[in-house]
């Protein structure tokens, strides 16, 4: 099996466990009024490993996968976490997605949009749902505990993707500034 | 230099792939979006996700089942945590409810004392006197002095002299007044002096003056200066007996409870002491009443 249809296959295989994990496990466990979402934190850990491209890509199917496994409008998820995934391979080229910031802040970043974006396409959508501040509440407590969970995910991710990755990015960032193969040596 | 001149065509290729899969993705987003929208319950959209959901709905009952132990877990924190927080919230209110249960007893208390206040001067007639309700606000804490203090003053038409009593008989009389308070000498102050007889005559009430016994201590009180050979018997009871002199006006109407005779010194002497034991708990007192028409006062 070449190494891209191994990582297309760990990818998929990633992104059916995320929604199956979330939807069946996560999302029953209410803690202090909010739930855990993993979905957009594994779209962002793709992302940052994997690029803007796979991430976009992961992040519309897993999106998908939601959507018709929760009966929701087709095409919400996915527009949301495409963005997500594009947005964290574009940060991965100019990051260092190493640094444990990106995945912690991204994480919040990533929860907001998620969240907010969700409810903006709705009320765009004109599905009236009752709006009140508990909601406030719950995206707080939701931005937080994916931060708590953001470290966590984004190693277990890293560990499941790296061996069928083209070029770990920690790797391939120290060849390039100690080794003599450097690209940047090379054109001295 | 070649790796060079051909990274920026690798890059655009890249970049114009990456692009082109991005807005396409979108667009799919968007048809997806609009279809799923615009579709009837029956359509197509929805028959794919009702067979997607038939094919994935027993990997999710699976998956449900096998991960019951980590939810229980999880679970069982949470519970933990909601106990305590529960342990705290019971406890703000175990604190609450035992604040209203001491309000609500003291409000029974204040009710049985007024109660009883409003049976006395009903029972003795006080109601021409003009009683008038104040609450004591301090208590002199010198062991010289018996003193307390209330919260009804000249504005409320009390004046120096009116005699003060509360539910189970004779308190005092008013040493000092402001405009909204006023100090009131306790019977048992040593400087009170109570025109005072016997409740029983025999053959005649026994005629005296109560003072105290000594400073500092509010359960004894004696009368002094009755007739030699006067007859009085342990708990006999004694009230004021108001007044018995037109040149001396006795600041008390007659007939207010002072206290119980206790015990009698040299009986039947001229010199014998009558002690008693006043009614009214004087160290324990909350309110009182002002008598504010007797001799002429302005009563109500």
């Amino acid at each position: 099996m070449s190494e891209n249809r191994q990582l297309q296959l760990r990818v998929a295989l990633l992104g059916v466990v995320t929604v199956i994990l979330q939807i069946t496990l996560v999302s029953q466990l209410r803690i202090a009024g909010g739930i855990a979402d993993l979905v957009p934190l594994v779209v962002l850990a793709v992302g940052l490993l994997c690029g803007a491209l796979s991430g976009a890509v992961f992040g519309f199917a897993v999106g998908f996968f939601l959507d018709v496994a929760l009966f929701h409008t087709l095409g919400i998820s996915s527009l949301l976490l495409l963005t997500i995934g594009y947005v964290a391979g574009r940060v991965r080229d100019a990051r260092d997605p190493e640094g444990a910031f990106v995945p912690l802040f991204g994480a919040a970043a990533a929860t907001l949009a998620w969240v907010l974006g969700y409810a903006i396409i709705q009320f765009l959508l004109d599905v009236e749902a009752p709006v009140s501040g508990v909601i406030l509440r719950q995206t707080l407590v939701t931005m937080l505990l994916n931060m708590l969970l953001a470290l966590p995910v984004y190693a277990l991710v890293r560990s499941w993707l790296v061996p069928a990755l083209p070029a770990d990015p920690r790797r391939r960032r120290r060849r390039a500034t100690t080794t003599s193969l450097s690209p940047l040596q090379r054109a001295r | 230099m070649k790796t060079l001149e051909l990274s920026p065509h690798v890059y655009d290729k890249s970049v114009r792939r990456r692009r082109a899969v991005l807005g396409l993705l979108v667009v799919s987003c968007l048809i997806l979006l609009t279809a799923y929208f615009g579709e009837s319950a029956g359509g197509g959209l929805r028959s794919i996700q009702r067979g997607f959901n038939e094919i994935i709905s027993p990997i999710q009952e699976g998956a449900s089942r096998a991960l019951k132990p980590a939810r229980d877990l999880v679970g069982w924190f949470g519970d933990t945590l909601d106990a305590k927080g529960d342990v705290e919230t019971l406890r703000a209110e175990r604190d609450a409810l035992r604040q209203e249960v001491v309000a609500n007893e003291a409000a029974a208390r204040e009710n049985t004392e007024l109660r009883a206040q409003l049976e006395m001067t009903q029972a003795l007639g006080l109601g021409d006197y003009g009683p008038k309700g104040a609450r004591v606000i301090n208590y002199d804490p010198s062991v010289w002095y018996s003193r307390i203090g209330i919260d009804k003053g000249s504005s409320d038409g009390i004046r120096e002299g009116m005699p003060v009593i509360a539910s189970g008989g004779l308190v005092g009389n008013v040493l000092e007044v402001t405009r909204g308070s006023a100090q009131v000498t306790l019977i048992t102050d040593h400087t009170s002096g109570v025109p005072a007889r016997t409740n029983k005559g025999r053959p005649k009430p026994v005629q005296g003056v109560v003072e105290s016994s000594g400073a500092g201590n509010p359960n004894d009180l004696v009368m002094n200066y009755t007739p030699p050979r006067s007859t009085v018997r342990v708990k006999d009871r004694i009230v004021t007996s108001g007044t018995n002199s037109r040149r001396f006006e006795s600041l008390y109407p007659p007939n207010l409870p002072i206290g119980q005779v206790t015990r009698i010194e040299d009986p039947g002497a001229d010199s014998q002491e009558i002690h008693l034991r006043p009614y009214v708990d004087l160290r324990a007192l909350e309110f009182v009443q002002v008598l504010t028409a007797v001799n002429g006062g302005e009563g109500e």
